[in-house]
């Protein structure tokens, strides 16, 4: 049974890996958001793996459900009409690649490796260990934990606000859906532009006045 | 009835959390598109929630204050993913480009 659940981290953390690499280094930045999605998903499974449901839930509804959908919709408002054959990492990247490279290999690896994590002794066998779950975590929002909570929500409001304020279209700039009066009235106002008939004289004279101005200068 | 605290060693979990959060430090660092820097953000943020929750359930799992770290930096990325798209929105309606680079009117 310990094996399976190894091989169950192994295969979530080679899924969490390889689309995170994928996601960083793909040039169509619409697969990079797919494989962004992938990788939420694996992050998810691997809290459901330690037994953190509720966070689990919490990661597929926020990450996979919003905040991929508005990764989605910023890309489909921005894209750039280029296409994707130009370049997508910046020219020093290979010096982006070092830092993080350096540390992992040098900072994060070996410190997590050598500390002494002095892990609490497991539960007597036969008993269940004790595990907070969302019955704990609902109770602690409502009493320990209830100012952060408030705090939070207002965040989550200024957030809002300021996205829309940030952006918000000014009105003038805005195309605006005309009602029907003003399709009518604009209807009339064309018809009436078009009654006098279209004279060619005047456009050919235009040209070939252009033309001339044209040669003489 | 067998948990992950004895079948996975917590240095394992730390180890994929760390490089996580290097490939999401090497996407924000490297991409010239700045959703691209906002997606290696999120694979940042979700590291650090990975590294909050194994230290929960390795060390302390009947204390409830690393799984609601984790939500409320899960709350805060939220936040911070609709403001930098409305921002990124925002840049594209002025000047046309999301390119990191060619924003540059604050270049001294």
């Amino acid at each position: 049974m310990n094996t399976l659940i190894t091989i169950l981290f192994l295969i979530f953390a080679a899924l969490i890996l390889t689309s995170a690499i994928m996601t960083v280094t793909v040039k169509n930045i619409v697969h990079a958001a797919l494989w962004l999605i992938s990788s939420f998903f694996g992050v998810g499974a691997l809290y459901l793996l330690m037994e953190a449901e509720f966070l689990g839930v919490a990661q597929v509804l926020i990450y996979v459900g919003a905040v991929s959908i508005l990764i989605l919709f910023a890309i489909m408002l921005t894209r750039d009409l280029e296409g994707s054959q130009n370049r997508q990492l910046t020219p020093r990247w290979w010096i982006a690649l070092i830092v993080p490279a350096a540390l992992f290999g040098l900072l994060i690896v070996p410190t997590v490796m050598t500390h002494d994590w002095r892990l609490p002794p497991p539960p007597p066998a036969g008993q269940p260990p004790a595990i907070s779950g969302a019955q704990q975590i609902g109770t602690a929002f409502m009493r320990e934990y209830f100012l952060p909570f408030e705090v939070a929500a207002i965040l989550l409001t200024v957030a809002m606000i300021g996205a829309i304020v940030v952006a918000f279209e000014e009105r003038e700039r805005r195309r605006r859906v005309l009602t029907l009066a003003e399709r009518v009235r604009l209807r009339q106002r064309q018809q009436q532009r078009q009654q006098p008939a279209p004279r060619p004289e005047p456009a050919a004279t235009a040209v070939q006045t252009s033309e001339a101005t044209g040669g003489e200068t | 009835m067998p948990s992950m605290t004895e079948a996975v060693p917590l240095p394992w979990v730390l180890t994929l959390a760390g490089a996580l959060f290097c490939v999401g430090l090497f996407g924000a660092l490297s991409r010239r598109n700045t959703v691209g820097i906002l997606l290696g953000i999120e694979l940042m943020l979700n590291a650090v929630n990975i590294n909050l929750v194994a230290f929960w359930r390795y060390l302390e799992p009947n204390v409830v204050a690393g799984q609601t770290f984790a939500l409320f930096v899960i709350t805060v990325a939220a936040a911070e993913a609709a403001v930098g798209l409305a921002m990124i929105i925002a840049i594209y309606r002025a000047r046309q480009t999301v390119n990191a680079d060619e924003v540059d009117s604050l270049r001294g």
